[in-house]
């Protein structure tokens, strides 16, 4: 498929080349304004409105699935046959519209940020704002030269980058967008988003492995552990969302915390959304957690001997990670689609969601611009001696907490946060003495006598 | 039983070449190294790939002709690379330095050591994984620098300023004040990048008792500098030598006491907030006169002899021995490079760590690969 695209692309370039010096003379005064009013009008308003009305049209048409679903067996004018197709099709143009426009948003997002951060610009010529600079690095990417070394294993070498971007991406059907607007409006949706995030370790390991280099195969075995690790208290700090709500359905989660109910403003959900967001963060490689491909360590870790399209195709990987892995903590902790007051209007639900994950997003580039890198071993000793712990007592807390707010009514809503505080915070205070590392010390520094 | 199988399983050791090209290993450095999982057991520094020839080369120019060269050798550093230089044929041919000349001299190497100190925090960050972002705030800074030194240099980094007996040109009165509004501006920056920095945990968690180098071993390799000092030695050739008009200023040696990464880190922080004492009073002081001594030929001959001196750079102690046998061009030039003797004792500081921590510990002990192999 990619030969065969970079075949028609060079033949575009080759014709262009021919008309080039064939007819250049001629059509240069009609081709050159043409381009130019192109040039003007991706720099005017529509080149700012364009990607983003793509990126909703995606959102709706994934929103609008479920509706469709009931409606199609009724619309007679259609013929019985096409109803799958049609239903087929919504999904993946919604998928494949929401996904890389989403992507294409974060690392326009990222990069804009990260150059505000740092006394930059960040991306400014490519458009208004820099915002058709994404588009600018794919159409790069693709016609990159694609390497594969030599002693690498050729066949895990081109699927891994398939491998890792598939699931991210049907990770977005589980993901309610409004009241009951997932694509794939399943009883199990939380336990197939973690089916599926769990697949991006295979595929690391499998760069790792394929690439026949050193740091890749270091990276990978970095990615190996730290998923592995990782993935506990993950889904340890869901449980508790799971007990309360009892539903492991995402649109049923959404709709417990409508109203201004969010799970985040009881004591475990709390503890629960920082401890999600964090190993999420691990999940997905981000910033401090960002060891598979540590660039000041291991180049470019896992996907060092990766170039062209398969190295964009890892990237898209990462963002759509980063950009699902908040979406669920929206839907998990932060009501999802529901904020008070917009409730009333449905259609503005999407919007809602996205524009919660994309500012979970923004606190990650936040991160990436601020933290260093944690090590192995610490990584791990923070997963297992600090975030595994927490996520057990927080599960018992979420248990007391059921069993004290049963009524639901105000005083035992106080009753309930301040048991859980007094717990947790206990806890942690205990939990801080027992493993902070020993290496922290506050030092003092002298000077040298005359 | 199970324990048994699982003392059976033979592991192999991983060797892997960091470097020469590397984003984090400050240019053309390699490392080889040998991994048992992620813990290094044997670590190998290879040097060379930047050899120029620069020795040799001075042996064959005109004394003041190699002077530009000496720019070249630890291209972030010029200004205190050139004075090295011209003290040691200064000594050699008894040259006397008006002391505007001298003042300005002190200026430019402070301003330098600014200049190298901020950078190599920001590129230790970086060794570390923050993406760039405390770098690009040195940067901000070393710009403001590098602006005066094109003022008074006409060239930003290859500055090529300091002439035997004096100083190219004079500092213009734009200049020095230029100098005093960076000068008072520092210690914010510095407040604000050690916000940033100096209290993230996670910074001190992989700095804190990372690549110690215990003061015995750092006197026996020889190493100079800020290096040396935070194993707690108390050594500064700025106070043991009072070269220049160094013993006019009041100021401190901060020393440390591990001698890990952190140290290193933060004897340099506190080293800029004393360049920044001896910047405030120098440009107070600073007399007005000439700024070179017009005795001075450009085909200089010295008499016979030797002569080595040697200054406090910012990486360590930069030392320049000639020999001269009455000609125009030295007979044997010798350049006692910080970096490359710093850089010695890499893998005793290495070993036993994890291969992360390799990275920043040759973060932390500040090379410049130009000065690294001439």
């Amino acid at each position: 498929m990619r030969a065969l695209l970079r075949h028609v692309l060079f033949f575009l370039i080759a014709l262009l080349r021919v008309l080039d010096r064939t007819l250049g003379r001629v059509l240069a005064p009609v081709l050159v304004p043409l381009f130019r009013v192109c040039v003007w009008a991706l720099h005017t308003p529509l080149g700012v409105i364009l990607p983003p009305v793509l990126m909703l049209m995606g959102a709706y048409l994934l929103a609008a699935r479920p509706a469709l679903r009931q409606e199609l067996p009724d619309t007679t004018w259609l013929p019985l046959w096409s109803h799958m197709w049609i239903d087929i099709l919504v999904a993946i143009v919604g998928i494949v519209l929401l996904g890389p426009m989403c992507m294409v948003y974060i690392t326009w997002l990222e990069r804009k940020l990260l150059g505000r951060f740092q006394n930059r610009y960040g991306p400014n010529r490519v458009g208004k704002y820099g915002l058709l600079q994404p588009f600018a690095d794919g159409i790069k990417m693709l016609i990159k030269e694609d390497i594969v070394p030599r002693g690498a294993d050729r066949a895990l070498h081109f699927i891994a980058p398939v491998v890792i971007v598939v699931p991210p991406l049907v990770i977005f059907s589980v993901l309610p967008l409004g009241p009951g607007m997932s694509a794939l409006p399943m009883e199990v949706g939380v336990l197939f988003f973690f089916a599926l995030s769990g697949i991006s370790g295979v595929a690391i390991f499998l760069a790792g492995w394929a690439s026949h280099n050193k740091f890749s195969l270091l990276g990978g075995m970095r990615a190996v552990a730290q998923l592995v690790s990782y993935e506990v208290p993950l889904l340890l700090s869901v449980v508790v969302v799971i007990m309360v709500a009892g539903t492991l359905s995402t649109d049923k989660l959404v709709e417990a915390q409508t109203a201004g109910r969010w799970f985040v403003f009881t004591p475990w959900g709390l503890v629960g959304f920082l401890l999600f967001f964090t190993a999420g963060l691990a999940e997905v490689n981000r910033t401090p957690f960002d060891l598979p491909e540590a660039e000041s360590e291991l180049v470019a870790g896992f996907h060092t001997e990766y170039s062209g399209f398969k190295f964009a195709l890892f990237y898209l990987a990462e963002f759509i990670a980063a950009v699902a892995i908040a979406g669920l903590t929206v839907t998990l902790f932060l009501g999802g689609w529901s904020l008070p007051g917009a409730d009333r209007y449905p259609m503005l639900a999407p919007v809602v969601f996205l524009s919660k994950a994309a500012l979970l997003v923004l606190v990650m580039v936040w991160f990436r611009g601020t933290f260093p890198r944690l090590r192995i071993d610490q990584v791990m000793t923070f997963s297992w001696k600090f975030l595994l712990p927490l996520a057990l007592v927080n599960i018992i807390v979420a248990g007391i907490w059921i069993f004290l707010v049963r009524d639901g009514s105000w005083r035992s809503f106080g009753i309930g946060w301040a048991v859980g505080a007094i717990i947790l915070i206990a806890f942690y205070v205990w939990l801080n003495r027992f493993t902070a590392p020993s290496t922290i010390e506050k030092r003092v520094y002298r000077f040298a006598e005359e | 039983m199970a324990a048994r199988r699982l003392a059976d399983l033979r592991t192999e050791q991983l060797s892997v070449n960091i470097g020469p090209q590397h984003p984090s290993t400050h240019g053309v450095f390699r490392m080889n190294v040998t991994l048992d999982g992620e813990t290094i057991v044997a670590l190998k520094p290879v040097v060379g790939y930047l050899h120029r020839n620069h020795e040799k080369l001075a042996e064959k120019m005109t004394y003041l002709g190699s002077m530009p060269y000496t720019d070249r050798l630890d291209y972030l550093t010029s200004m205190t690379n050139n004075w090295a230089y011209a003290l040691a044929v200064e000594k050699l041919a008894g040259i006397e330095v008006p002391e505007r000349a001298e003042y300005i001299r002190v200026i430019m190497a402070e301003l330098t050591r600014l200049v190298n100190h901020c950078l190599l925090v920001g590129f230790l960050t970086n060794d570390l994984g923050c993406f760039f972002t405390p770098v690009l705030y040195a940067f901000r800074e070393r710009e403001k620098i590098l602006d005066v030194f094109e003022d008074v240099s006409g060239s930003r980094m290859m500055c090529n300023y300091v002439r035997f007996g004096g100083v190219r040109v004079d500092m213009s009165a734009e200049a020095l004040d230029e100098t005093r509004r960076i000068v008072a501006a520092f210690p914010a920056f510095l407040d604000e990048f050690e916000k940033l920095l100096a209290e993230n945990e996670i910074l001190i968690q992989r700095c804190q008792n990372v690549g110690i180098l215990p003061a015995p071993l750092a006197i026996n390799a020889s190493i100079t500098g800020p290096m040396l000092r935070a194993s707690g030695v108390n050594y500064d050739i700025r106070k043991v030598d009072k070269y220049g008009v160094y013993d006019r200023f009041s100021w401190r040696v901060p020393l440390g006491t591990v001698g890990d990464v952190y140290d290193r880190y933060y004897v340099r922080v506190l080293e800029m907030r004393e360049s920044v004492k001896i910047l405030e009073q120098a440009l107070a002081q600073i007399p007005e006169g000439p700024v070179s001594n017009p005795k001075v030929n450009r085909m200089l001959k010295p008499p016979q002899g030797d002569a080595y001196a040697r200054i406090e750079g910012p990486k360590g102690e930069l030392g320049f021995y000639l020999v001269s046998d009455k000609s125009r061009n030295p007979y044997r030039y010798k350049v006692r490079p910080p970096s490359f003797i710093n850089l010695t004792i890499l893998e005793d500081m290495c070993i036993g760590h994890k291969v992360a921590d390799a990275v920043v510990i040759l973060g932390s002990v500040d090379i410049v690969l130009g000065e690294v192999d001439r």
